[in-house]
């Protein structure tokens, strides 16, 4: 079953038969005096006479198995084997803005480890006054947070940099996720352990890495680390999930996916960055010219419609559709969405679900009445920076193409007459 | 004592707790132990910083590359398959598809050490000895025409190594270079006059596809499913031969088994890797895995009719390249009789 569900992925089969339940449901909302009685409706259904299962059937409940094509997928190419690799939220299928744990992403250095709550232990040492370790239950004596956060790995999209590749929104823009997290404040804990030691906390840094093999090391500054950064234990209400660093990650608001640290295992107060493989071999952005950004850790402003879309396209004809689609920012609340139907040569502001909040996913709608011709649909989040998501071309100026990391541009679908949509660049 | 102050009710409480008298006030935690910090803290920085003491040469590099590294990198730091290349590449950077090595990309020669170090081998990370890690990263700086082969690498040596692209890199300039996006009056109407298709997903077609199997609409899955069932029953029979394995060997051989996983799969739905699939490789004929391109003196062997007993599978584990000079299989092996024990347990149970 589950090996089904991985490979189950959208197709025209899907589509087709998507689209022949949509005419049927039209017909009968058509309200034509042809109509027949709906069997569904007069008939008495097995579920309206027979029992259903008892409580205990799923003591953890996984979604219904008509659900089941909503999981995660990667991309085998991509990678050399699925040990080191990622996987794609089905942000298509998903509502709302909180990712469910069992779908959100997955990126692992060397695999997702088993670590348990009893074995964990977290040191803070380097430039502190007292180098502390500490046990899962010691920090779940400190006062404790809750925050909603989108976690992006900074190649969210990289595969489209030279143009559209991937035919689905869950590959093109999947790598995200949003999540509650509860947890303590890093500045809870470093301030436990003491930070005279460290001085002046202008150009210090602290080293943050996990306790798996790959141990993911990364430098963030000093002043990031005091500001927003949550050590964090809990997300959506329950335990992180294995894949996701049980028992213990960090949580770097706004800043790329790489920096959150999984199984995080040791905290380093230090005078310089480390300038590990993560952050020089790797999450680093090559220009066009040869020489390469670094500490490019902020994500920049970013949308995209999630319905319709390939792996999501329209079923029910022409008349009321809905345009939905996510929007976020690094650097703050998303502001405001864009969409356009024509490719970008006319923008409407779309409704957002509820205001943006800090640094987190926030859900748009524009509601249309569809009229049945072709659209080139595209979303441009702007935040609270100031910052409107650019396009492709605007991008590419600046950047050329193989930057990898951080491709934040506008992404257009060209949904057809059909229904059907397909990921193309325009002019 | 913090240069932050601290919420009173919680000073309070670490006062009436007398707690110790380090900089918190929570009092939680306790202090690490210099032993326990020197076996966390390991990291390398660019002026050498966290260095042991060592050295190691370019052809004991060879040596333990070869071993060690080649089966996914290559004999010459090329790279096997998908898996990274280590060596070339220079002057690619601008190119439209950049080479980034060790010697085209890397800024600083710590990051190698550190990375080695700690994480490599790929699923034996923390394995090596410094002299070993100096070793690999000499040979590795080797590959890369960087070094002769009578080169030398070590703790003394170290700073004197500057990689090529030491200057290649810039800090974030998004905020100046990218100053145009933040645009207070975005175009809202009439933004373009003509919008047409320049490039198509669909044309490319590197989208992973469903296999026709699973594509069927939801209904027959829900049949399928229901047909499962009856499948369960025939699969059940081995499960109960499984019982007959020793629980506690077969989970100490899934422990044991993470060494080899980066190369090898088992279990339902496992493909060919850098190794051979290994479901019922225990008391198989050798070399007979579909699909999997074997080494020469494996294909002799197997034509010579080796199947792998027991017996045949420790003597491989234990040694693999002393038991069969010229297997593609580049592991170490395992020292622990008990392992291989394990091990051969937890295979059989994929049969």
């Amino acid at each position: 079953m589950s090996d089904k569900a991985k490979t189950f992925a959208p197709s025209r089969r899907q589509f087709l038969a998507g689209a022949a339940a949509g005419a049927g449901a039209a017909a009968a909302s058509a309200a034509s005096a042809t109509a027949t009685p709906d069997p569904l409706i007069t008939e008495v259904q097995e579920w309206a006479s027979g029992l259903g299962d008892g409580v205990d059937a799923t003591p953890y409940g996984l979604p219904i198995q008509f659900e089941q094509d909503v999981v995660r997928r990667n991309v085998e190419w991509l990678t050399a084997d699925t040990i080191s690799s990622i996987n794609f939220t089905p942000i298509h299928a998903l509502d709302g803005t909180i990712t469910p744990q069992g779908c959100a992403f997955e990126r692992h250095h060397s695999g997702a480890i088993e670590l348990k709550k009893e074995d964990y232990r977290l040191m803070i040492n380097g430039l502190v006054d007292t180098p502390l370790v500490f046990s899962y239950a010691d920090l779940e004596r400190f006062p404790r947070e809750n925050r909603v956060y989108f976690c992006e790995c900074a190649a969210n999209s990289g595969m489209e940099w030279a143009g559209a590749q991937l035919n689905g929104a869950q590959f093109t823009h999947g790598m995200i996720h949003n999540m509650e997290y509860s947890g303590v404040s890093l500045r809870t804990l470093l301030e436990e352990a003491g930070l005279a030691a460290a001085g002046d906390f202008k150009d210090k840094w602290v080293y943050v890495e996990g306790a798996d093999a790959s141990s993911n090391g990364r430098s963030i500054p000093l002043e990031k680390a005091l500001d927003d950064v949550l050590v964090a234990f809990k997300a959506n209400g329950e335990a992180l999930r294995k894949e996701h660093g049980y028992p213990v990650r960090l949580v770097v608001p706004g800043w790329e996916g790489n920096m959150w640290v999984k199984w995080l295992r040791r905290i380093e107060v230090m005078d310089g960055p480390v300038e590990s493989r993560e952050e020089t071999s790797k999450y680093t952005d090559t220009l066009a010219n040869g020489v390469a950004r670094k500490w490019t850790w902020e994500m920049d402003a970013k949308s995209v419609v999630t319905s319709p879309s390939p792996q999501a396209p329209i079923t029910h004809g022409k008349g009321p559709l809905v345009i939905t689609g996510l929007a976020w920012s690094g650097r703050g609340a998303i502001t405001g969405v864009d969409v356009s139907t024509d490719g970008g040569k006319t923008w409407t502001e779309a409704r957002l679900g509820a205001p943006g909040t800090d640094k987190a996913l926030t859900r748009f709608y524009l509601d249309i009445n569809w009229d049945g011709s072709e659209m080139f649909l595209q979303s441009r989040a702007r935040d609270s920076s100031g910052y409107v998501q650019p396009t492709k071309t605007q991008l590419r100026e600046v950047r050329g193409l193989n930057s990898i990391y951080h491709n934040n541009a506008i992404q257009t679908w060209w949904v057809k007459a059909t229904g059907e949509a397909e990921n193309v660049e325009v002019s | 004592m913090s240069k932050f102050p601290k919420v009173i009710a919680g000073a309070a409480i670490a006062t009436a707790l007398s707690l110790p008298a380090y900089a918190g006030s929570y009092g939680l935690g306790r202090t690490a132990l210099p032993e326990e910090i020197a076996a966390w803290d390991l990291d390398v920085s660019p002026d050498g910083t966290g260095l042991p003491a060592g050295s190691g040469d370019v052809l004991t590099g060879e040596e333990v590359f070869a071993e060690q590294c080649a089966v996914c990198h290559g004999d010459f730091a090329e790279g096997v398959d998908n898996w990274p290349k280590l060596a070339g590449g220079q002057g690619t950077l601008d190119h439209e598809d950049p080479l980034k090595t060790v010697g085209s990309y890397w800024p600083y020669l710590s990051t190698t050490w550190d990375y080695v170090n700690r994480s490599m081998p790929f699923g034996a990370a923390q394995t090596l000895e410094p002299d070993e890690v100096y070793a690999i990263v000499a040979y590795i700086l080797y590959s890369n025409d960087l070094v002769d082969e009578d080169f030398v690498l070590s703790d003394e040596t170290f700073t004197g190594v500057e990689l090529p692209n030491a200057g290649g890199f810039i800090l974030d300039d998004r905020l100046e270079s990218e100053k145009h996006f933040w645009n207070p009056e975005p175009c809202m109407e009439n933004c373009k006059d003509s919008v047409e298709i320049t490039m198509r997903a669909l044309v490319l077609d590197v989208t992973p596809e469903e296999t026709s199997a699973a594509a069927e609409p939801a209904e027959a899955v829900v049949e399928e499913a229901a047909v499962a069932e009856p499948v369960a029953e025939p699969v059940a029979e081995p499960v109960v031969e499984e019982v007959a394995l020793d629980p506690e060997l077969l989970a100490k051989g899934a422990k044991v088994f993470k060494k080899c996983k980066a190369c090898h799969k088992v279990g339902d739905g496992a493909k060919n890797s850098t190794g051979p699939l290994l479901n019922g490789i225990v008391g198989a004929d050798a070399g007979a895995v579909e699909g999997f391109k074997y080494s020469k003196v494996m294909k002799a062997a197997a034509e010579d009719g080796l199947v792998w007993s027991d017996d045949e599978l420790a003597a491989f584990l234990t040694k693999p390249r002393k038991y069969m000079k010229g297997t593609k299989m580049s592991f170490a092996g395992l020292k622990k009789e008990a392992d291989i024990e394990a091990v051969i347990t937890y295979l059989r149970s994929f049969d």
